[in-house]
């Protein structure tokens, strides 16, 4: 009955925002002093570059991969970015651009070798983690000033968090779901056959969203330690999971190309509400990844439940 | 001009009335409505069990004296710097007046720490401490902990003779200075020559793994020194290889001390055992508390270590749970002395 006046469709598509939106209600009450734009400023600062790892996670889950490596990437990416970048600017940045080439050829070798993604990002995860040690063996480096300058950046009105939040999802929005090329990269995931059949080179297609995945790898980085002033290899290891998370929250499925770049970023900004919002009831630290998780299994729920309206 | 001499008299007079009833007012008036957060990155050990239990019964106590308003403790669920910085920004919307960290990173929380000072938010650093200029920060002299073992040691052998040195975990700050520490004490007392050199992981077992590895290859030890944590698995590993038990600086956990007494009874072994006792939390929270009432602070506060002797050996072992560290707790006195640099 319910289905011939509500969408399911459009349900679906609002569900993100419509969590989000509760969510930050939800914390208004709970704590008012939130309810400013230094509140919100501080409250979603970390977000950015959660949304940007999320982002570089639908790449992934867009050509149906999954991608294990992310957070030890970021955490690679800080490092270099408080070192190299900071001391040898050139050098840095080739090593950058470096780190997104072997991302592509990451999903090259995926491609090839037809090797489950799992395994590849897995292992390739010890080797982030490695170089990154290896750059930076102990916590420290320095942040390039204009990292810092950017992300402490005061925008009138709105909180800067917000407003880069904005402009990241809309231009992947636009690119990934209006662009003509940008169809063929989600059919690549939805159905490759007849993406290949069509005389597109599923490879390419595999390395060029790969390749996005690094470079949004290296912008959640580079954002990182913006925000934290200097490097840690182990600073983003939650990223992994945060990003997965984060897309799935925001309507991406594992499988089928089915993504939303918006709803990503929305995912991401509401899983750093949530931590936060968990520290605002006081809830316990034991409980508080349980609670995460708890808060993750409803908002799954509900979509599962509108999907189920979906197919009748 | 005699008038005005009488006038600046009369003001002088004045301004010492006003201070002294200043002064005689309790040091606790100006905080009763303040609140302060500990903000702790990590809770899974037995030393930051206890630092945890310090800060509930020390805070408690001051928060039923009304000394102060409020004093939570939040620890992350994981020991991860993004988390804590997060958690830090909490904790400044939530309005707290002072924020006292055990930090996961030296650097990495700079960002959040000073958004915290920016909003007015007195931060005090300990244990973990971060290097943002406008914190306040309660260090431990590792290197001087390091040090004093050989001083002990020259003291007790003064013909000197060969050491075996336990490091703890690698490529962590509190290693690299202990063992900087060490160094600089066999320099001095260069009767001692350290003739291996193991990681124990600040934890018995692997301790007694690595020596038990090294011993074969080593001539006669006079003494071991340590980190903490290391001492009870050296003292086995030089057991197990039928070796004469040499001079074991010990490191405050409890079985450390029970050894020792073991070892005290059956044939009067002498050692000396230092740590940082964990209720060094309390005496972050002591300093906090001391800022926040307007007391001029300095910057940078050294902790002093806790230091068990062959005389107080009974006593420390009496009052240190099983699995635990020797703790004590800091009051307002003693932190007023650590303040005031004695």
């Amino acid at each position: 009955m319910l289905q011939r006046f509500v969408n399911p469709r459009l349900l679906r598509s609002a569900l993100p925002a419509l969590s989000f939106a509760i969510l930050l209600v939800a914390i208004f009450y709970t704590q008012p002093r939130t309810m400013s734009y230094f509140g919100l400023n501080l409250m979603l600062q970390y977000a950015v570059p959660i949304a940007l790892a999320t982002l570089a996670q639908m790449f992934v889950i867009t050509v149906n991969d999954l991608d294990l490596s992310i957070g030890p990437f970021v955490g690679l990416v800080a490092c270099i970015g408080a070192t190299f970048l900071y001391e040898t600017p050139l050098l840095g940045i080739l090593m950058l651009l470096g780190c997104i080439l072997l991302y592509a050829a990451m999903g090259a070798l995926i491609h090839l070798r037809n090797l489950p993604s799992i395994v590849v990002t897995l292992g390739m995860s010890f080797v982030w983690l490695g170089i990154a040690v290896l750059v930076l063996p102990t916590p420290g480096g320095k942040a390039p000033e204009y990292l810092k300058a950017l992300m402490s950046l005061q925008v009138p009105l709105v909180p800067f968090p917000i407003v880069a939040a904005i402009v990241i999802a809309v231009v992947v929005h636009v690119a990934l779901m209006y662009s003509s090329y940008g169809v063929v990269l989600r059919g690549a995931g939805g159905n490759p056959r007849a993406v290949a059949r069509a005389g597109w080179s599923l490879l390419k297609t595999k390395m060029i969203m790969f390749g996005l995945a690094g470079f949004f790898g290296v912008l959640s980085g580079l954002s990182l330690i913006g925000l934290t002033t200097s490097g840690d290899a182990h600073i983003a290891d939650r990223y992994t999971l945060y990003s997965i998370a984060g897309a799935i929250l925001g309507g991406a499925e594992f499988v089928g190309g089915r993504v939303s770049p918006v709803g990503a970023v929305l995912g991401a900004l509401t899983l750093t509400l949530a931590g936060s919002f968990l520290i605002f009831l006081r809830v316990s630290p034991d409980w508080q990844i349980g609670a995460q998780g708890a808060i993750l299994i409803l908002v799954l729920a509900l979509r599962a439940l509108i999907s189920r309206g979906e197919v009748r | 001009m005699r008038k005005k001499t009488w006038l600046l008299t009369f003001a002088a007079m004045g301004v010492a009335l006003g201070l002294g009833s200043v002064a005689a007012v309790p040091a606790n008036a100006d905080t009763a409505d303040k609140k302060i957060a500990l903000s702790n990155n990590y809770a899974g050990n037995s030393w930051r069990q206890a630092m945890l239990k310090s800060w509930e019964k020390v805070t408690g106590q001051a928060v039923a004296d009304g000394i102060v308003a409020e004093a939570s403790a939040f620890t992350t669920s994981e020991n991860q710097v993004t988390e804590q910085a997060a958690q830090i920004q909490n904790l400044i919307l939530q309005g707290y007046d002072a924020i006292v960290v055990n930090a996961a990173s030296p650097d990495a929380l700079n960002g959040a720490v000073k958004q915290a000072c920016d909003a007015g938010i007195v931060v005090v650093s300990f244990d973990g401490i971060v290097t943002e200029p406008c914190a306040w920060r309660i260090a431990v002299d590792f290197k001087k902990m390091g040090a004093i073992q050989l001083d002990y040691l020259a003291e007790k052998i003064p013909d000197g003779g060969n050491v075996l040195e336990i490091r703890g975990l690698a490529g962590v700050f509190v290693d690299d200075e202990i063992h900087a520490g060490i160094q600089e004490g066999v320099a001095k007392h260069s009767q001692f020559k350290i003739v291996g050199s193991v990681h124990g992981d600040w934890a018995q077992e692997v301790a007694q793994k690595a020596v038990a590895g090294i011993l074969p290859s080593l001539p006669e030890v006079k003494a071991v020194v340590t980190q903490g944590g290391d001492g009870y698995g050296a003292a086995q590993a030089f057991k197990a290889a039928g070796r004469p038990t040499p001079l074991i600086i010990m490191g405050n956990r409890q079985d450390e001390l029970a050894w020792w007494k073991e070892q005290k009874d059956a044939n009067g072994y002498e050692t000396m055992s230092v740590s940082i006792a964990p209720g060094v939390s309390t005496l972050a929270f002591w300093v906090a508390q001391q800022i926040l009432d307007g007391q001029e602070v300095p910057k940078d506060l050294v902790v002093p270590f806790l230091q068990i002797n062959q005389g107080d050996l009974e006593k420390s072992l009496e009052t240190t749970e099983k699995g635990g560290v020797a703790n004590v707790e800091y009051s307002l006195d003693d932190a007023k002395a650590v303040i005031a640099g004695k």
